[in-house]
């Protein structure tokens, strides 16, 4: 079995993580050993197998089409780190 | 009136009805209980003392209520409007949501008092309560032991008469494994029998809020409070509930019960597989039929769970970002801080160690160019591990199994070694993958005082079932009688 | 080298369902920030979404009327990504199983009828808005537009001109007016169109690289940024270089793409099943019954029009080009049974106080009941032509009944020939040298004449019965 790699820096990108040296490597070794752990369900055949996403046998599940109150927009604000003039604020996003 | 605190809510129920005692004095007992055991035990992180008052009053006309007057204790990752819900993060360390669960909702429609929110792994994730940022619970059976995760709060605080029952949510097991270790009762419902609407999630595929209390009846009683069909949850079940008091029945004449041979092998504990093989023999000895079955695919149970769960993990923390509430990164960069940096920084000083593990491993086997290897590979695997079961329900009544592999392990013990933590699921995970429901129950304690405890599992919807071998094999043994010593 | 340019469009239509796709918060565009949300919308933890089954169905019908198979099976799917209109940093999409597929939408190309292909026609929820502040190091968000139902119409790489792209996008906006499931209003943010072009010599089988344009507000910016878009890739392919596939913004102050500053990376969306929310499987008599319902699209409308009331091209397409301005004329015509003439005072008259007053047909009180009443007035003699017009306009403004208007300013035109003649023999002797200017062969003279006698009258004379009278006068 490959020994797998994961590449850390790249996935904690991806997940808006910031990381240090320690952790990326620390990290990289105890995933690499989960990883390799669960591979083991590569030992099951599952070819004619269709995967379970939903254990419930539901469809079809719906709301009616009604509008109704909002929060109101000193709740919705209550817990904002920061907000002006009945907006939420973040830093700048560079385009 | 001093030992209010260590009565079940049956048992108060009936002091109520007789005028014996007040929603008051209950409550008081309780909070003095708090007082007097959770400096040494750490199972809270937040006791209601100023709003207790006005919840005695509101509850006043709800006397007909089926959880009147009853104190309860709610795991912190269920929101309760205004209230601190933090799941144990730094990242959440403020927040107040401004709506409650629907079971909060119903639990106040029945006159429940809300005595605090208990302690638990950060966001779920853990079976020792170590990941907490609050610090670990105590097990008060062996204060230098985990009480189990991430429930453990919600367990530790029945267990030791800090209230009278608890809520608590189970993924792959995090009701019942801390309910076995702390000797109390834990039920994880059906996927959809129970409201997720309000639990902060984990694992959506996989959660589900449950009951945990001193004794069955109130597990019952409980029950019957939360369980039901929520408009608000596309995935909760229009199935009506039972009243699940009347499944109370002490008798198990000709019930078939599967003991899964998979689940007695190396690994298991020699005292904790003993209790477990003497209540087999009590269930026989009561007219029950216990015979062993076959579930070939639990041994992928926990690959299958450890991708899955911190997949849906990795993609329900997104949203934790600093922009609409929580923790947002005030750090060294804070003033010449960019969008993205203030994400990464918020992130990566408001999660824990844990919780870092499962959103890395998470995003990964959702990747691009992984997907199909890992998580796709292990619903397929899911399937068939909910096949085996529906095979076996389909000639057994129930299934029997030890709870957790092992007592109460040492506070530290697992920390450092994530693999080893997360295979204590491994007779809990199954259930979680099937959405079939299960309760654990204490039967037995080793010979150095730890608790024991067995799992009962049964089909989609078949609480019933389980209430009434858990009723009869609880009325004829005294296990839940015994108490710590605190 | 003669180059061949190929296109292919994204476009997101708001639906008009009062409430968002996951939650009852009100759909209605203009509120303060922040007023029109909830848990649910907001992503706060714990919540759950539910869909809205009337987004369903509009969607559904609009994949129909556009040609598109309804899959039997379909789900929603997480797309995640960072970003601050994103509550949840996942948006609940579709992306394997979308409710559409296999479609097309026929637009007119010159005088011939292209077929351009819809890849998939999918539902998914909107995001928040953004308002970057001009100075300052912050960005504001509201959050009102979030989980506002969208529906994802995408295109086969079919469109092989900027100008065709710009045709699709009005005949796609025209279509989905007929269906009643949107507004359409890209100042409003309930249309939006993202596009894909490259360039490849003709002849050339393969693809060439493609470029993703976005940030343009109309459907002319439409055409203009890929006329620039599509210099840009030839110029550049001309000089030896090489295309790259990136994202680029439109600019309209410029009138110029630029490559977007943050370094390109290709998005991994990590789509899964959402957990939250049960597959779809469309019930088969809805299908049945929403085919039946389809109203009749435009384009057979036009061609309806044509061939029932013989209209030319031109005047059956701007009456098409609005279903109400369509409807609004065969209602006039079912009373008024001059479709040549009623055609003109739409598409004149009416149109240009419209447009004059900035207002659309759905604004005005004025019916084809009122437009009728005119015209018949026309017609019996009551009014003159310019009476007439002036009449619409006051009709339009005032929002009174033609009839009540006349009967109150007494507008009626004078048709008695005693009361004309009276007013001409004034006027001629009033008037001497126009008279004598027009027996002696100026025309004009007489022109002046029938003014001098509408004025007169208050405009109230027949001016064919002046005209007639002076002639005879003036022999």
């Amino acid at each position: 079995m490959k020994k797998t790699n994961i590449d850390v820096v790249y996935v904690a990108k991806l997940a808006r993580l910031a990381l240090s040296a320690e952790e990326i490597e620390r990290l990289g070794a105890q995933l690499n050993g989960i990883i390799d752990y669960v591979s083991e369900l590569n030992e099951v055949d599952t070819s004619a197998v269709e995967p379970t996403s939903h254990v419930l046998p539901l469809k079809n599940v719906y709301r009616e089409d009604k509008a109704g109150p909002s929060l109101p927009v000193d709740e919705v604000l209550k817990n904002a780190p920061s907000k002006e003039d009945g907006f939420f604020k973040v830093p700048k996003v560079i385009e | 009136m001093d030992e209010l605190y260590s009565l079940t809510c049956g048992q108060i129920r009936k002091l109520y009805n007789s005028n014996k005692v007040s929603p008051a004095e209950v409550a008081e007992s309780v909070l003095k209980r708090i007082d007097a055991v959770d400096g040494k035990i750490g199972a809270l992180v937040n006791v209601n003392k100023d709003s207790i008052k006005s919840q005695l009053l509101s509850i006043k006309d709800k006397k007909n209520g089926a959880f009147y007057g009853i104190p309860v204790v709610i795991k912190d990752n269920i929101c309760v409007k205004g209230e601190g819900t933090t799941c144990a993060s730094l990242i959440l360390k403020d927040f107040r949501p401004p709506y409650s669960a629907t079971v909060i909702e119903r639990l106040r429609q029945e006159g429940a008092v809300l005595i605090g929110k208990a302690n638990m792994d950060e966001f779920a994730f853990g079976s020792s309560c170590e990941t907490s940022c609050y610090g670990p619970t105590k097990n008060p059976w062996d204060l230098n032991r985990i009480p189990g995760g991430s429930s453990g709060g919600s367990a530790a605080s029945v267990c030791a008469d800090e209230t009278i029952a608890a809520l608590g949510s189970d993924t792959g097991g995090s009701i019942r494994q801390p309910a076995s270790l702390c000797g109390v009762v834990g039920l994880k419902p059906t996927y959809g029998r129970v409201s997720r609407y309000g639990l902060i999630a984990f694992a959506s595929s996989l959660d589900q809020i449950g009951p945990i209390t001193k004794n069955i009846e109130d597990a019952a009683i409980l029950m019957n409070v939360i369980a039901g069909y929520d408009p608000k949850d596309s995935t909760s079940a229009k199935i009506p509930v039972p009243d699940y008091t009347k499944s109370l029945v002490n008798d198990v004449k000709g019930l078939k019960i599967g003991i899964p041979k998979e689940y007695f092998v190396e690994g298991l504990d020699r005292e904790v597989e003993a209790a477990v093989k003497e209540a087999i023999k009590k269930l026989e000895s009561l007219g029950a039929r216990c015979d062993e079955v076959s579930l070939p695919h639990t041994r992928y149970a926990v690959s299958a769970y450890y991708i899955i769960a911190p997949a849906e993990a990795s993609s329900n923390l997104a949203r934790f970002d600093g922009v609409r509430y929580g923790l947002r990164s005030r750090g060294p960069k804070a003033a010449n801080q960019h969008l993205i940096d203030m994400y990464k920084e918020t992130r990566a000083e408001g999660f824990g160690n844990e919780a870092k593990r499962r959103i890395i491993l998470g995003t990964y086997v959702l990747s691009s160019g992984y997907y199909d290897a890992y998580y796709l590979k292990a619903l397929k695997v899911r399937t068939k591990i909910k096949e085996d079961l529906d095979n076996v329900f389909k000639e057994f009544d129930c299934v029997l199994t030890p709870t957790s592999p092992t007592p109460a392990f040492k506070i530290g013990e697992k920390l450092n070694d994530p693999l080893s933590m997360y295979l204590s699921d491994i007779f809990t995970i199954p259930v979680n993958l099937a959405g079939i429901p299960a309760i654990s129950m204490p039967c037995g304690f080793t010979a150095g005082g730890l608790p024991a405890g067995l799992q009962l599992m049964a089909k989609p919807f078949g609480e019933e079932t389980l209430f009434k071998v858990a009723y009869t094999y609880e009325q004829n043994t005294q296990w839940h009688k015994r108490k710590p010593r605190l | 080298m003669d180059y061949e340019i190929v296109i292919g469009l994204e476009v997101h239509i708001h639906l008009n369902t009062a409430s968002k796709m996951f939650c009852g918060c009100s759909t209605k565009f203009g509120g303060q920030p922040n007023t029109q949300t909830c848990p649910v919308c907001l992503g706060l933890p714990g919540v759950l979404p539910v869909i809205n089954e009337k987004a369903v169905v509009l969607a559904i019908k609009t994949a129909l009327a556009l040609n598109c198979k309804i899959a039997r099976f379909t789900k929603f799917d997480r797309k995640h990504y960072f970003y601050p209109d994103l509550p949840k940093n996942f948006q609940i999409s579709q992306y394997d199983k979308p409710l559409s597929y296999e479609g097309f939408l026929e637009i007119d190309v010159g005088s011939s009828v292209k077929k351009i292909g819809l890849t998939r026609i999918h539902l998914e929820e909107d995001a928040g808005k953004l308002i970057h502040r001009e100075h300052g190091d912050s960005s504001m968000v509201d959050y009102n537009r979030t989980g506002i139902p969208l529906l994802e119409v995408v295109t086969e790489p079919d469109l092989r001109s900027p100008q065709e792209a710009y045709e699709f996008l009005v005949t796609l906006k025209n279509s989905v007016e007929y269906l009643d499931v949107s507004d359409c209003n890209m100042e409003e943010g309930s249309l939006r169109c993202d596009a894909n072009i490259s360039v490849r010599p003709l002849g050339q089988k393969t693809l060439g690289v493609k470029t993703e344009i976005k940030n343009m507000n109309s459907f002319k910016a439409v055409r203009l940024a890929l006329e620039y878009e599509s210099g840009r890739q030839i110029g550049l392919l001309g000089e030896g270089k090489e295309i790259v596939q990136e994202t680029r913004l439109w600019d309209g102050a410029l009138q110029a793409t630029s490559s977007m500053r943050s370094k390109e990376e290709a998005h991994d969306y990590r789509y899964f099943p959402e957990p939250d929310l049960l597959p779809i499987v469309p019930d088969e008599m809805l299908i049945e019954e929403t085919m039946r319902g389809l109203p009749e699209m435009p384009r057979r409308r036009r061609q309806r029009l044509i061939e029932i009331y013989e209209l030319s091209e031109y005047d059956a397409s701007i009456l098409a080009r609005e279903k109400k301005l369509a409807d609004f004329f065969e209602e006039t015509v079912r009373e008024v049974n001059k479709p040549k003439i009623v055609v003109n005072w739409i598409t004149g008259d009416l149109l240009g106080i419209l447009n004059e007053k900035g207002l659309s047909l759905g604004d005005i009180c004025f019916g084809p009941g009122d437009l009728a009443q005119i015209l018949t007035m026309i017609g019996d003699g009551t009014l003159s032509g310019k009476q007439a017009k002036e009449l619409l306009k006051e009709a339009v403004e005032t929002k009174k009944r033609p009839a009540d208007i006349v009967k109150q300013k007494g507008l009626s035109q004078i048709t008695d020939e005693a009361a004309i003649e009276g007013a001409v023999d004034k006027v001629l002797s009033m008037n001497q040298k126009a008279a004598g200017d027009f027996k002696a062969g100026k025309e004009a003279a007489l022109a002046f004449l029938v003014g001098q006698v509408m004025k007169e009258t208050k405009g109230k004379a027949s001016p064919a019965i002046v005209n007639q009278t002076l002639r005879k006068r003036l022999i």
